[in-house]
């Protein structure tokens, strides 16, 4: 059985990294149109800091801040804004995310709106891939139980 | 600035090829890691910076000047991250009892080391 240690090395480094992989992750995303990247390049980035944070720290303190409620609710939010842009360019006459049309409600002229379109999508597919990766990570190490591995879980 | 870049690069390679003959020759897995690590990191470092160098050898332009901080700051984040991750390697390996080598094979201090609750 493996039992966790706290370890202040590797705490500090994560300390250190994590939020600067997360701007990373940002920045993959946001590079995505016009250079290798994109949303689930950015998301599995972006999932590696929070994945950092139960390795270094423990499990407890990251279901504090980042509940299985709000990881699956994530998952869902990413395929709602992939679809809903789909479903809304279909509303506005042309094909499912067919982004042109979007220059309807944006300020925008078709060419931009292709621009747009393909970075709110991508926005999208990294915050469900992130929430997922995460989901099963926890899934994973847990076992299934999503609570820490004491000795009083096989007492 | 190409000579800078190429003084860097041959280092960096004296660095790597040292970590890969340590980790041929080394009796075991402390050992390996110790070479691996520390040839690794020491030799990416002097790559990346080689690599820094490089990009500004056709003059300062602002692109240029954008990617060599792009790579230092790729080095800046090898140099933590690197011995990080061989530390939780080999601190593993001390937690699943691995013993280290010795050369007539009998252990000198008392092995595994007591640990705290």
């Amino acid at each position: 059985m493996i039992q966790h240690q706290e370890d202040i090395i590797i705490q500090t480094v994560c300390r250190i990294l994590i939020p600067f992989m997360q701007v990373y992750g940002l920045y993959v995303l946001a590079h995505g149109h016009g250079s290798p990247g994109g949303g689930f390049q950015g998301g599995c980035i972006f999932a590696a800091s929070f994945i950092l944070m139960p390795i270094a720290f423990d499990l407890a303190a990251f279901k504090k801040r980042f509940a299985e409620k709000r990881i699956i609710l994530l998952c869902s939010l990413g395929v709602f804004i992939y679809a809903g842009i789909g479903w809304l360019c279909l509303l506005l006459g042309g094909n499912f995310l067919d982004y042109g049309e979007l220059s309807a409600i944006l300020p925008v002229d078709p060419v931009m709106a292709r621009y747009y379109g393909i970075a709110i999508i991508e926005t999208g597919v990294q915050i469900t891939v992130m929430a997922v990766m995460v989901s099963i990570f926890i899934n994973l190490i847990t076992g299934g139980r999503h609570k820490e591995e004491t000795q009083e879980n096989y007492d | 600035m190409i000579i800078g870049a190429k003084i860097f690069m041959i280092a960096g390679l004296f660095f790597f090829t040292t970590a890969a003959i340590g980790f041929l020759r080394f009796p075991d897995f402390y050992t390996r890691m110790h070479a691996t690590a520390k040839g690794d990191t020491l030799g990416t470092l002097f790559f990346v910076i080689g690599l820094a160098l490089y990009t500004l050898h056709h003059g300062f332009h602002w692109f240029s000047i954008v990617n060599s901080i792009k790579l230092i700051s790729i080095a800046v984040f090898w140099f933590l991250a690197s011995p990080t991750a061989t530390h939780a390697l080999l601190r593993s390996a001390l937690e699943s009892d691995l013993v280290p080598w010795t050369k007539d094979k009998k252990v000198i201090v008392a092995w595994p080391p007591k640990r705290r609750k």
